[in-house]
């Protein structure tokens, strides 16, 4: 039984189709990424989920009820953290729980007594007083985390969760988003790091201009879409030797700025070409993000 | 379509309307001082000043004319800051309303807990007024404690009008065109600070159809120990303006914000 069912989903803007038919399944306890550049259309397709915006075709069963018609019974068991930190600044870390939980109905001694709980998987035990203010980005992120899961829901949205954290900050909510699956929870985030997607989702799609372009596990949509070996070259004359050498060596030639990427399924001839020149290389194995600039483009996305 | 759907009435808007209620008692005395004074300063400034240079107005001492008016514009000012400002930082700045309707609620219960929230401030404000009104011997009739129950109702009316506004608004300067152009005349010709039989006959009549018009025709005879005539005609369209004006920001909120 999927904890999320989507058919067909469109929606647009203004003549713009920003989502043009969108159909995937989530099962329970799957991690689902929906990764994609700016504008393609992630976080529309999250609030169509939710029933915070109504389609204009296709069908989403959220939590087995219809939305939007019955989103705010599914919500029940959903939480959700989103782009945009939207705690609320005229309350205290411990404040903005309580004042959450109640939107969810629950009685006052059901939410005082999982905010410790809460506040101790945010990492913000010392911090139940503070004003939200005086908080790090990291630490906002994690009560907003903490925040979403004051329902004890069954399947968590999370809108790009880790954008704009350090390293560090980002690291642990990693480490919290695992202890979660470990708990048998569902989660849906999307997401333009493809760290992030290769780490924690079993699955993930690829959207561009509305649409799913592919879908697969990381190592799935590595080995489908890419040359398993990637050579980048810089330095001086890089232009040149691509356009004299390289072609014939490898199977696909990128330019990019000063550096060329090649991919190659037999990284050997590059390498012997490469080790008689005078330019500077990285060999690496390809990865997601490979895939994913295959697919969706070099040029930005604003 | 839910677009034109009528707003749905549920109890959902409780837990809202008391988020606003613990963000409220952080600020509470600045707050309740911050009613009282600018309804005072009018009150003692114009009722005592101006009034010691005029004869009896409506048959009462004008200090005593005054006050009637003064509850309600401050009631009506109470609701419509605290639907203004009050709502578009909760709406557009703070994005305090997406958290909430990310949770089970939808928007008709958060707009509903903001009308609600607007009124119970205004209430406060009303009943504030009424309190320094017995205290400084303005009137004596207990059926003055009748306006506690007319309070309620300008605060719903103000409260719903100023919500379409701010349904509309882009930013906070927007609300200055609500305030030059509707709040400050309504102010003048609706019987505030003088009679509405002062007024030329053209502008009687656009007073007649102005909600403060009828909230102070309940109001002042009650302050004045005398029940009012019409009073259910006014209360009636009070309770118009607050409908009308809940269901028009329903729907512009809606369109606003569920695209």
């Amino acid at each position: 039984m999927a904890v999320l069912a989507v058919d067909n989903l469109c929606k647009s803007y203004g003549g713009e189709e920003v989502v043009a038919g969108v159909s995937f399944r989530i099962a329970p306890g799957e991690c689902f990424g929906l990764l994609g550049p700016n504008g393609a259309g992630k976080t529309t397709t999250l609030r169509l989920c939710l029933g915070l915006v109504d389609p204009d075709g296709g069908s989403i069963e959220l939590m087995q009820r219809r939305v939007p018609g019955e989103a705010r019974p599914a919500r029940l068991h959903v939480g959700v953290v989103p782009q945009m930190d939207n705690l609320d600044p005229d309350f205290t870390v411990e404040e903005n729980l309580l004042v959450y939980g109640r939107y969810f109905g629950l009685p006052e001694r059901t939410i005082r007594e999982r905010i410790p709980r809460l506040l101790e998987f945010a990492g913000l035990a010392a911090r139940a007083a503070s004003r939200i203010q005086t908080l790090s980005g990291g630490m906002k992120r994690r009560l907003t985390l903490a925040r979403a899961l004051v329902n004890d829901p069954e399947l968590i949205f999370m809108d790009e969760p880790t954008t704009g954290l350090d390293p560090q900050a980002r690291h642990l909510i990693w480490e919290r988003l695992k202890q979660l699956l470990a708990q048998g929870k569902t989660i849906v985030l999307t997401t333009h790091f493809m760290e992030e997607a290769e780490r924690l989702c079993v699955r993930l799609a690829i959207m561009d201009r509305g649409r799913f372009i592919t879908e697969g596990s990381p190592r799935e949509l590595i080995a489908r879409h890419i040359e398993p070996h990637v050579l980048e070259v810089h330095g001086d004359g890089v232009a040149g030797w691509a356009r004299d050498e390289a072609g014939p060596l490898a199977s696909r030639v990128e330019k990019s700025g000063d550096t060329v990427f090649c991919y190659a399924a037999d990284p050997a001839p590059l390498l012997a070409n490469l080790s008689r020149k005078d330019l500077r290389y990285l060999h690496r194995p390809a990865d997601l993000e490979d895939v994913f600039l295959k697919l969706t483009g070099r040029e930005l996305r604003d | 379509m839910r677009a034109f759907a009528l707003p749905s009435i549920s109890l959902r808007c409780v837990p809202v309307w008391r988020r606003n209620l613990l963000v409220w008692r952080k600020l509470a005395v600045p707050s309740l001082l911050g009613n009282l004074a600018d309804p005072l300063i009018y009150v003692l400034g114009l009722g005592y000043g101006l009034g010691s240079m005029l004869p009896q107005v409506g048959g009462v001492p004008y200090i005593a004319f005054l006050a009637a008016g003064m509850v309600c514009s401050s009631t009506m000012n109470s609701a419509t800051f605290e639907a203004m400002y009050s709502a578009f930082s909760r709406m557009h700045v703070q994005r305090t309303w997406e958290a909430i309707m990310m949770a089970p609620l939808d928007l008709d219960d958060v707009v509903l807990a903001e009308l609600v929230w607007a009124a119970s401030k205004s209430i406060l404000s009303g009943a504030a007024i009424l309190a320094v009104i017995w205290l400084l011997g303005l009137t004596h009739s207990f059926l003055s404690l009748w306006v506690l129950a007319l309070v309620p109702l300008v605060g719903l009316a103000f409260g719903a009008l100023a919500l379409v506004v701010t349904a509309m608004a882009k930013s906070y300067d927007f609300f200055m065109y609500y305030f030059t152009l509707v709040v400050t005349p309504m102010s003048l010709l609706c019987g505030v600070f003088f009679p509405v039989d002062q007024l030329p006959t053209a502008f009687r009549a656009v007073a007649a159809f102005l909600p403060l018009t009828h909230a102070v025709a309940i109001a002042r005879p009650l302050l004045l120990g005398e029940i009012p005539g019409n009073a259910a005609l006014h209360a009636l369209v009070l309770l118009a303006y607050a409908a009308a004006g809940f269901y028009a920001a329903s729907v512009l909120f809606r369109r606003r914000l569920l695209k």
